[in-house]
């Protein structure tokens, strides 16, 4: 086999499992540290049974998202020593920094935030948990900065062949890192909150604990609805910005071959033949496009066919078309997803607002399987970032193929792509399990056997069922 | 000072600093399993280790960051060649990570002797990798003329290089235990004294044997002037005398002993290293050095400013947190994992 293929697909599979759990932890972090903010104001213990309990889901999923973390950090030199040799100087800062600035933060505060709870004064506990959702959110920022330079490339120069830095304020200012970023950042406050609405919906249905998880749900469903709109808003600001950018991979998200009428149409669904550069059976919304894409009801957009020969005359002969297919399909299903995330968040407001909740059990029903809306969005999302950039690793500069180990043989990648995927999939099993398992239990069930009776608080602290 | 210079220091103070931190928490995680009787002593040992391992982690991470910003060749010809290392070292790590989270989640015999494992695996080998790497760092590994490293895993296994893996992991455990007998009290703090002092003189002869073959057979020990063999032999010294302030029930200078001798073997290996940052055995020409394997000038800049700002913080803070967790484990009040 190929190593290069088993690079990709090694690199694929364990970022995307990265970026499942990444998202949740900024955002339960984001509605853990709102929920203790309030426990704090009112001093209403039942804020504080909240922040326990989710912060328990909060701690299992940030415990993944870290160990998955530190494969993706050495990944680049171990896969991918070409493209580190090559980019090292630009791209390597903005991961030395995120270290330094953000996982030390992330990490340090929720120990003490963890370990803290009856060592720290109220507001320096209080304050941890706000620490580490700003290094997760700092973190996310840098990440992204050093992503933003793969699609946009900016601040470099070559030099002995080799690309180096020579403005950094540029990368920092990177007009693709500023819609990305938003974009990412409220994605994951939706992924947290529709999770955490979605298992209170759940609680509801199931008449346990109504107090608390009908609180969780109404705290919960405004950052999701807030943070949807965010995101549908500047998606759209990210769709006008590639067309200037990466033209190649908006085309390749409409199926469009030719150029577009003008006005140009928006594609809801169609049948994509990439072997024959056909796009048929479509079904279109009329404008649709030419408002996408220039906030106006006119404007013709490039087809791919037109890019290609474009990209020929600029960069030498090739193939500059990415899996057309792949990039449709996610770009459609991250914009449905938004969408019902947007109605279901706005019609859950409503109804929590005039607390009908219960009297709704189809609705609460629906946000429980919501929850897998924003994990497709955030997936589908990626794999259309990523994949509409090929060839390019990073776009104009180097491809994808020139850019692995040539040292590091199939068999090796083999070996590790299987042993990661085992331990992964394991992983995701007890995490699962766990998550189940912490649900069902709810807050502050008592657990019902002690390992030994010494080891229960003398003063009954309530804390303890967190790290039991 | 060149830029390039000083990243070469920086990179060396993370993994020293790493080789410290998660050094005790590498022996904490090894023998929390034996020397616990129950599970709720091995909790006990494994709170010491609570709320700080995960930012330890960190500076392994921040060193890898740095060495892909400051040295893209020395990250790329070190990562790429010792691939099937990494990747244990990876499984383990995440592992252990995990392991630390879920083992106390439920209440079940199987369960805890499961990720029990897992904390021991994943603490025991990455030591011991680690060793073997700092090993292979000094005995040079084959480069050629494009900066590649080629060869497999298994070449990097000779015995000079297992040796290696064993004295350090040994180290690790020593000084795992000389922190337990800082954060525990009676029986527990006891029985990691104990134990401690069993394991002193397999660790003395290692680090011995290790010191000697390094002499004879590399010249890092050497390569500034004899006057550095002061370097290794400070190293043994402060493990000889941890091993008596343990016995004299010293334990915080017997944990700075450890920890000094740490820092002696880390230093002497980067400073032996320099201005090499890798050795290539098919001749000196192919040595990457702080000169050919770095980033630009502008970049390095940047960075520093940066970085020599952040770390005074981190620094501040970690601290810190060891400050708030300075107390004993009682036992009675330590219920967490
Ligand atoms: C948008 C956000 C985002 C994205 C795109 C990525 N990460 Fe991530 N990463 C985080 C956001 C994040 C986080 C929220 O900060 C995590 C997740 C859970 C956690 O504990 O921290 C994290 C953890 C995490 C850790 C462990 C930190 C620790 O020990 O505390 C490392 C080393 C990385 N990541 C590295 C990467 C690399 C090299 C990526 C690119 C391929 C990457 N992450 C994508
Ligand atoms: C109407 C709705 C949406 C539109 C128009 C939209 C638009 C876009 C576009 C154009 C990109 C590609 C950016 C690039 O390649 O540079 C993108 C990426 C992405 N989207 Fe969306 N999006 C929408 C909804 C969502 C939702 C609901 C989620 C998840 C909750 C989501 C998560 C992501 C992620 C994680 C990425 C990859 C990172 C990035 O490039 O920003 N999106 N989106
Ligand atoms: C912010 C961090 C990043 C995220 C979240 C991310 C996400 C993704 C995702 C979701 C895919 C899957 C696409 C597919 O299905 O193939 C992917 C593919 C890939 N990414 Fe990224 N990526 C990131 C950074 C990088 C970096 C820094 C590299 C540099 C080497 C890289 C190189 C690749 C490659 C080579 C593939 C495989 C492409 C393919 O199979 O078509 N990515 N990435």
């Amino acid at each position: 086999m190929d190593p290069l293929f088993l690079a990709r697909i090694q690199f694929a599979s364990t970022t995307i499992f990265h970026y499942l759990f990444v998202p949740m932890s900024i955002g339960l972090a984001l509605t853990i540290a709102i929920m203790q903010t309030i426990y704090h104001r009112t001093g209403d213990e039942k804020y504080k049974k909240m922040t326990k309990f989710w912060g328990t889901m909060f701690l299992i999923n940030f415990a993944v998202g870290v160990v998955t973390g530190i494969l993706q950090e050495f990944q680049f030199g171990m896969n991918w020593s070409t493209y580190s040799r090559f980019v090292g100087d630009v791209f390597g800062p903005s991961l030395a920094i995120e270290g330094l600035l953000a996982f030390f933060m992330e990490s340090t505060f929720i120990g003490l935030w963890v370990f803290g709870w009856d060592r720290l004064p109220k507001r320096v506990h209080l304050l941890s948990i706000w620490l580490v959702l700003f290094g997760t959110v700092l973190s996310a920022f840098w990440i992204l900065t050093a992503n933003s330079f793969m699609h946009h490339p900016v601040g470099f120069e070559y030099f002995e062949g080799r690309a180096q830095m020579n403005d950094f304020l540029a990368l920092l200012t990177n007009p693709q890192l500023w819609v990305q970023f938003p974009h990412v950042l409220f994605s994951a406050f939706a992924t947290g909150a529709f999770f955490v609405a979605g298992i209170s919906a759940w609680k509801i249905l199931k008449k346990q604990q109504l107090d608390m998880f009908k609180k969780s749900f109404q705290i919960s469903i405004i950052i999701a609805t807030v943070s949807t709109v965010v995101v549908l808003f500047v998606g759209h600001q990210q769709a006008v910005h590639l067309l200037t950018t990466q033209p190649m991979k908006m085309a390749a998200a409409e199926a469009l071959w030719e150029d577009s009428a003008d006005p140009a149409p928006f594609t809801v669904v169609a049948k994509i033949n990439p072997y024959e550069k056909t796009t048929t059976n479509e079904i279109q919304i009329p404008y649709m496009l030419s408002v996408l894409s220039f906030n106006k009801f006119s404007g013709q957009v490039e087809g791919m066919n037109t890019i290609q020969k474009h990209y020929e005359e600029k960069y030498g002969p090739g193939n500059y078309i990415p899996p057309v297919r792949t990039v449709f399909w996610s770009f459609r299903t991250m914009v449905f997803a938004g969408t019902i995330m947007l109605l279901l968040g706005v019609y859950g407001w409503f109804v929590s607002r005039r607390n009908k909740l219960e009297q709704n059990p189809l609705f609460m029903k629906v946000m429980v399987y919501a929850i897998a809306l924003p994990f497709i969005g955030n997936t589908v999302g990626w794999i259309m970032t990523e994949m509409g950039r090929q060839p390019w690793v990073v776009f104009g500069v180097m491809k994808t193929e020139d850019a692995v180990s040539p040292n590091v043989t199939a068999g090796q990648v083999l070996f590790s792509l299987i042993s990661f995927s085992t331990l992964y999939a394991i992983l995701a099993g007890v995490a699962v399990y766990l998550y189940v398992r912490t649900i069902k239990q709810g807050a502050f069930q008592e657990k019902t056997v002690e390992v030994d009776v010494d080891a229960v608080d003398p003063s009954g602290r309530e804390d303890d069922y967190i790290w039991n | 000072m060149e830029l390039s210079e000083l990243w070469f220091l920086l990179i060396a103070f993370m993994f020293t600093l790493f080789f410290v931190l998660e050094g005790f928490d590498f022996g904490v995680g090894t023998v929390a399993k034996y020397l616990g009787r129950d599970d709720y002593e091995k909790r006990v040992y494994l709170n010491s280790i609570g709320p700080f391992w995960d930012a330890n982690e960190v500076w392994l991470i921040s060193a890898g960051a740095a060495m892909f910003a400051a040295f893209p060749h020395w990250y790329a010809t070190l990562f790429s060649g010792f691939y099937i290392a990494f990747v244990f070292m990876l499984l383990a790590l995440i592992l252990r990570g995990v392991a630390f989270e879920f083992r106390g989640k439920v209440d079940h015999p199987v369960w805890k002797q499961v990720w029990d494992w897992a904390i021991f695996i994943g603490s025991v080998v990455p030591p011991f990798l680690w060793g073997v790497a700092l090993t292979n760092f000094m005995t040079g590994v084959p480069i050629d003329q494009h900066k590649e490293m080629i060869g497999g895993f298994l070449q990097l296994l000779h015995p000079f290089a297992l040796l290696g893996g064993v004295m350090f992991t040994l180290l690790c455990i020593v000084h795992g235990l000389q922190f337990i007998t800082l954060r525990t009290e009676g029986e527990l703090q006891e029985r990691a004294r104990v134990a401690s002092s069993r394991f002193a003189p397999a660790v003395l002869l290692a680090l011995l044997a290790f010191a000697a073959a390094g002499l004879w057979k590399t010249d890092i020990f050497t390569s500034h002037g004899t006057g550095w063999i002061a370097l290794p032999l400070l190293a043994w010294g402060t493990l000889l005398l941890s091993t008596i302030l343990n016995k004299k029930k010293r334990n915080r200078l017997s944990f700075l002993m450890t920890t000094i001798t740490i820092i002696a073997l880390t230093a002497s290996v980067f400073i032996g290293l320099f201005p090499r940052v890798m050795i290539s055995t098919l001749g000196a020409a192919n040595d990457l050095t702080v000169y050919n394997a770095s980033s630009g000038d502008y970049s390095l800049k940047v960075m520093s400013y940066i970085s020599l700002t952040l770390i005074p913080f981190v620094l501040a803070y970690q601290g810190w947190s060891y400050y708030v967790f300075r107390e004993r484990l009682k036992g009675k009040d330590q219920l967490e994992y």
